[in-house]
């Protein structure tokens, strides 16, 4: 190993899915997480340093494998990274409770012999599931150390990094001697170690594990899924409103406004840039201003809602209840060209559409990454646009709200069941292994939440500003006026809304907050309000949508997106026009 | 001896033979789906759904395409 240049020092970590890698790559980095990433989710990998002794050394979290025989996206990223990186050393994670099948690609990474420690987390889970470890004996058949953890309590870290220390002073002592064997000879072995080192007790199954296998079965699985969702929907509007309510807003009114509005005021007292900063004062809904009414939707319309929403979904995920609700859903989502894991985008769709158009990398073939993707960005209102529905509608009444969410829901089962006809091709069947519940650790769920809050306003919030900022000039200069005036007489005919209003729609193509400001004065009534809000939400996603979804299906299928969106917009509005009015 | 699909639910059995071709087989091998091996089918997803099995107390989801091609012995 001698003759490495330092800053290329590399540990790679290593293991099966829904081991806790990621959890045990955040203790051993600290704060110096450059990714957040989406368990289960991602392809990419996460790079982070870790300090060992003087010495400062790249940290790489691998996605999970199952082995380095690669048979989807994310296992050829692991492989590859295995084998390209030339990693100084391997930490490999391993599932304390699931020994046997996790240890077929530690006989795999032994093989290359590269240095490497197992850290044997969940440790907690397997002595509450009677697993009982003859440790010294499994180091000494390996050959190399092993540590026993609980990443999420920290437990076993400090004796890890301690490990890691010694394995770089003396690298040469910590490579293991196992032979190469073919896969019926890596089973045997692993069959005869474990029948020596390991231990089972038998005990009766808890709470826990009983509800497991009621959310999958068909009856009790379809009821834990619509209370699991009405208790989603009630924690996620709850806490937004209390966030609203009782700190943003008043934030916003008795501090930042007043007090943007004056510096605005006593530095530009009027022209171009004074309307775009602030507008005409800072009232959220009436000023349009960059620093007003901009910095009050991103910050109190949007950012509450999608901070519940990301706690919430983080507790699923952290819980185990994603996969069980991808397996439930399988057979339907296999009817709209989908399977069971496109889920997962969809409903971090409603939370925000550029994480769900970025997760749709774990769909297999182009033609699954452009059903979900299309859908996601047609039928999947983000929490913005659910803010305004909600503050448009729930004034008259809960109907008008499932109104439109009916009619979205309609898009979407009319929409995916013809794209599964038109486009050629079988979606995939699901195989997956489904992790068994476990209780969120509040920590770690808090700073995953956090990454995400984070993720969300670096990524997605110049896009906003710049999107705002856009559409304030052309609006300032009249061009976003001619264009409304040039369309508006077509679509109120087919829509029946008043000119005005198509005016808003228009601008609301890229600035929803914009029309729901517009919308609001026009005292529309609600069932003109459904269709607006309906032909708001399937039309035009967010431009922070538009970019990432170009990165992800291409310019090309992007046009096509466009073109499904504007048509399915037009023919929806109509028909809910001649149905309600 | 079933498939995978026919076993009833809450039903033990023992593999004795996977169709198809190395692919397949490798997949199901390095989630311990192999043969000689004990599994536990745990229930059907409804709509003719994904079959959930348990392996050594580790739960999976196989599509029924897939899940038809593993044959087992009721013990």
């Amino acid at each position: 190993m001698g003759g490495r240049n330092l800053k290329n020092r590399k540990i790679l970590l290593m293991g099966n899915p829904n081991v806790g890698k990621s959890v045990v790559f955040s203790r051993l980095t600290g704060v110096n997480v450059i990714q957040s990433n989406y368990p289960g989710t991602t392809v990419g990998y996460t790079r982070g340093h870790l300090n060992i002794g003087q010495s400062e050394m790249d940290l790489i979290d691998v996605p999970g494998t199952y082995s380095l025989s690669p048979s989807c996206k994310a296992e050829e990223v692991a492989r590859d990274m295995f084998f390209d990186e030339d990693p100084e050393l391997i930490i490999n994670v391993v599932d304390a409770t699931n020994l046997e099948r996790n240890l077929y690609l530690t006989l795999q990474i032994l093989e290359k012999g590269i240095p490497t420690v197992i850290v044997l987390n969940m440790w907690d889970a397997a002595k509450r599931k009677g697993v009982h470890l003859n440790l010294g004996k499994l180091q000494e058949t390996l050959g190399i150390k092993v540590v026993t953890a609980v990443a999420v309590t920290g437990e076993g870290i400090k004796e890890l990094v301690d490990i890691v220390n010694g394995i770089t002073l003396n690298p040469e002592g910590n490579v293991s001697s196992i032979p190469k064997m073919d896969d019926d000879k890596k089973w045997a072995f692993i069959g005869q170690m474990l029948s020596e080192v390991q231990k089972i007790e038998h005990r009766h199954p808890s709470i826990l594990e009983r509800l497991e296998d009621a959310s999958v079965k068909p009856v009790s699985g379809i009821i834990i899924a619509l209370i699991v969702l009405f208790i989603v929907m009630q924690v996620i509007i709850g806490l937004g409103e209390f966030l609203i309510n009782y700190i943003l807003d008043p934030l916003y009114y008795q501090f930042y406004g007043p007090f943007i509005t004056s510096a605005v005021e006593n530095s530009i007292p009027s022209g171009f840039i004074h309307d775009i900063l602030i507008g005409s004062g800072y009232e959220y809904e009436t000023s349009f201003g960059l620093l007003t009414t901009g910095i009050y939707v991103i910050f109190s319309v949007v950012l509450p809602y999608i901070l519940s929403f990301y706690l919430v979904l983080g507790f699923m995920e952290d819980f185990g209840y994603l996969p069980r609700l991808a397996v439930l859903l399988d057979s339907i989502m296999h009817k709209l060209g989908l399977h069971g894991y496109a889920t997962i985008p969809i409903i971090l769709g409603f939370g925000c559409n550029v994480p769900a158009m970025l997760s749709t990398r774990i769909l297999e073939g182009k033609r699954e990454k452009f059903i979900a993707a299309t859908l996601v960005a047609i039928s999947v209102p983000c929490m913005a646009q659910t803010a305004v529905i909600i503050g448009l509608l729930g004034q008259y009444g809960i109907q008008y709200i499932i109104m439109v969410y009916g009619t979205l829901l309609i898009v979407f089962t009319i929409l995916g069941s013809a794209l599964n006809l038109i486009l050629k091709g079988e979606s995939p069947e699901i195989f997956f292994e489904i992790p068994p519940y476990r209780i969120p650790h509040m920590k770690t769920l808090l700073k995953k939440t956090w990454m995400r809050v984070r993720g969300f306003l670096l990524e997605a919030l110049p896009f906003v500003f710049l999107g705002i900022l856009a559409i304030n000039i052309l609006y300032l200069i009249g061009v976003m006026g001619a264009i409304s005036s040039l369309l508006a007489p077509i679509m109120s005919k087919m829509l029946g809304l008043p000119n005005q209003a198509i005016d808003a729609l228009i601008m609301g193509f890229l600035r929803k907050d914009l029309a729901t400001a517009m919308l609001a004065p026009l005292e529309l009534s609600p069932n003109q309000l459904v269709v607006a809000c309906t032909v708001l939400a399937t039309s035009f996603p967010c431009i922070a949508t538009f970019i990432v979804l170009i990165k992800e299906i291409g310019i090309k299928d992007m046009l096509k997106t466009i073109f499904i969106m504007l048509s399915i917009a037009l023919i929806t509005g109509t028909i809910l026009n001649l149905i309600l009015n | 001896m079933n498939t995978l699909v026919e076993l009833k639910n809450g039903k033990t059995a023992i593999i004795r033979k996977i169709e198809g071709g190395s692919g397949l087989k490798n997949r199901l091998e390095v989630m311990n789906i192999r043969l000689g091996k004990k599994v536990k089918k745990t229930c059907s997803a409804p709509l003719r759904g994904p079959v959930v099995i348990e392996i050594e107390g580790c739960k999976m989801a196989i599509g029924r395409g897939m899940a038809s091609k593993v044959w087992v012995e009721e013990i």
